[in-house]
């Protein structure tokens, strides 16, 4: 019996030939990353157990990005990223990328991936849930809260529980009007926030290997919205290719026997599939835009580990160019390298950030913002009423700010689109 | 570890995420300052809509006014229990409030995880759905060993999913001592 790449990846892990899912194994941690809300606790909880003086178990592989609430006059946020500093210094950290700097970055997700930290074969382990974001890259990605951060902190080990493997194929050639974003939302409606508990979710098929790195991390991403442990995408040239250009660290390649046991599998045909979103007030509320388009919208929002790439704004760029937003519209980079690249790479005879700034948008710097509402003076936060279209992952209640508002999940595209209508909007009308 | 456990049931509905077990406006306080961290207990599941809270009535509050510690020690759940983010203040809350265990079909990994290695409260797995058959307020004994539970109320039992493997992490009390016990790590 064979088993799947992430089975694959445990056993090497954990010194083991073979593992079966269900069993508990100790696994020797590659890269364990932390940022300004969970890293202060976890250090907290480091210092409480190993003592004040204790060593952390390798410098060079824990990695500390400040990006959850930057920009802000509130008193608690800031004082996290004093904590972050002071560890940083007093442990004189490699990479730590502090705000106010050069070497500041923006949302974890992203900045592990530019920053060449995400190695096919390796083991990431994050104070974030959508640590599952750089299984993209053929590596086991997840996230822990903070004891168990704290304890790969002291040791460079963790318990994990073999998942079984969940298997999503998605054939055919990606029509021009269809992102990732709507391949995820698909899987998400069909198998609903809990369809992947404690699972692995795999995807495959030359519509997901047609995709670039970034694309293929918005699938990962939302992994955790089906409640699965990780996402997982073999590794190509095309992300051989993304990851020599930014480090020249070993890495070990693995794919899916084809003998490998799933727990289920499930097959797309993306020529046959329409732009979808999710509805208020949760990331499985499927609906096909032309069952949603026209909804009132007062806010879009274009940003988040998941919907602020480089990808992200070329998919909207088109559809600005142009024209108005008829409401507000947020745009964030998703890290200080993609505002650089908005300022240089162009649409036509303008940057994408001209192209941004002349329909009217509002252009925020990089960090997660409003994608999970953040303090009272955070930017684009929602209000009581709102509707807001956006790129992000989340729908729940009040996870964008207001408890009163409603949120749409939906590709760069569809933001795009409804954002210069005033209504939801099918990009398809744009394309 | 107390093998059995006798308490009064709190009963919840579905997909309970962590936003209502506590908000994210409640995360400043410290975890370590004795005082502070009471306010958890206190606001714990204060995010779960009132009419929810409680079931099958409903509007029943899990803290009662300035109170810090719940009545209710037994949290019923059903399915996908404390979904969302990572925060580990959630399992933290409960046990705060008083909580000892939660009895629900399944929990999303982030939540297990941060219960048991945490040492916060025990999450079992119901072998079936629990949370149309207890109400709120009744008398629950759980027995640890025999991963049976009785509904002294009502006089149903029904059966829990062994712990396995997180057994021994739960009954030294988090994953740290267990490492200590394992040595793992250093005492
Ligand atoms: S952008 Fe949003 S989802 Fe991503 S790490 Fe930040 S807060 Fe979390």
């Amino acid at each position: 019996m064979g088993m799947t790449i992430t089975e694959k990846i445990f056993a090497k892990a954990s010194g083991k030939d073979k593992v079966i899912p269900g069993e508990s194994v100790w696994l020797d941690v590659d890269v364990l990353l932390t940022h300004d809300v969970c890293g202060p606790p976890t250090i907290g909880i480091w210092e409480n157990e190993f003592g004040k003086e204790a060593k952390i178990w390798d410098k060079d592989k824990l990695v500390i990005f400040p990006d959850h609430y930057i920009f802000t006059k509130n008193h608690h946020a800031n004082r996290n990223i004093e904590i972050l500093r002071e560890f940083a210094k007093k442990h004189d950290l490699p990479n730590y990328y502090d705000v106010g700097t050069d070497r500041y970055k923006g949302v974890c997700h992203i900045a592990l991936a530019e920053e060449g930290f995400n190695l096919p074969g390796t083991v990431l382990f994050g104070t974030d849930s959508h640590t599952c974001t750089s299984g993209a890259f053929g590596m086991f990605a997840t996230g822990v809260g903070n004891t168990d951060a704290a304890f790969i902190l002291g040791t460079g080990k963790i318990w994990e529980k073999v998942p079984e493997s969940m298997k999503f194929i998605f054939n055919g050639e990606m029509p021009e009007y269809l992102t990732a974003k709507d391949l995820i939302l698909q899987i998400l409606g069909d198998i609903t926030t809990d369809g992947a508990t404690y699972r692995s979710m795999e995807f495959d098929g030359e519509a997901v290997y047609s995709l670039d790195m970034w694309e293929r991390m918005t699938l990962c991403n939302m992994a955790i919205e089906g409640g699965g442990m990780n996402g997982i995408i073999a590794a190509d040239k095309i992300t051989e290719e993304f990851v020599k250009a930014r480090s020249n660290k070993p890495y070990e390649i693995f794919k899916s026997d084809s003998d490998a046991v799933y727990h289920s599998v499930r097959e797309y045909d993306v020529s046959k599939l329409a732009p979808v979103v999710a509805k208020p007030h949760s990331p499985d509320n499927r609906a096909s835009i032309d069952e949603v388009k026209n909804s009132k919208i007062t806010k879009c929002y274009i940003g988040s580990c998941t919907g602020g790439k480089i990808t992200d704004f070329r998919f909207a760029a088109p559809i600005f160019y142009g024209r108005e937003a008829k409401v507000p519209t947020f745009i964030v980079p998703g890290s200080t390298d993609v505002d650089r690249q908005l300022n240089t790479e162009m649409y036509k005879d303008k940057t994408l950030k001209e192209v941004f700034a002349d329909a009217g948008c509002i252009i925020a710097e990089s960090s997660c913002a409003a994608c999970l509402g953040g303090p009272a003076d955070t930017i684009g936060r929602s209000e009581d009423g709102d509707y807001v279209v956006s790129t992000t992952n989340r729908n729940f209640p009040g996870r964008m700010g207001s408890k009163n508002a409603g949120v749409y999940l939906a590709s760069a595209k569809t933001v795009a689109a409804s954002a210069v209508s005033g209504v939801l909007a099918d990009p398809r009308e744009f394309i | 570890m107390n093998n059995i456990i006798v308490g009064k049931a709190f009963v919840l509905g579905d997909n309970i995420d962590t936003d209502q077990i506590i908000p994210a406006e409640h995360l400043v306080y410290s975890l370590t300052d004795p005082e502070e961290r009471k306010k958890y207990g206190h606001y714990a599941f204060s995010g779960v809509p009132p009419a929810e809270a409680g079931l099958p009535v409903g509007n029943t509050a899990f803290i009662e006014g300035e109170k810090t510690e719940s009545e209710f020690s037994i949290i019923i759940g059903g399915t996908n229990f404390g979904c969302g983010s990572s925060r580990e203040h959630a399992p933290f809350a409960l046990k705060e409030a008083g909580a000892q265990v939660i009895l629900a079909e399944s929990y999303a990994r982030i939540f297990y995880r941060n219960s048991v290695d945490g040492g916060f409260i025990i999450p079992f797995e119901a072998t079936e759905k629990l949370n149309d058959k207890i109400k709120t307020g009744d008398k629950i004994k759980v027995n640890i060993d025999d991963c049976k539970i009785i509904n002294e109320t009502s006089g149903e039992s029904f059966s829990l999913r062994p712990l396995g493997d997180v057994l021994p992490i739960i009954e030294a009390g988090g994953l740290f001592e267990y490492a200590r016990k394992a040595d793992m790590i250093k005492k």
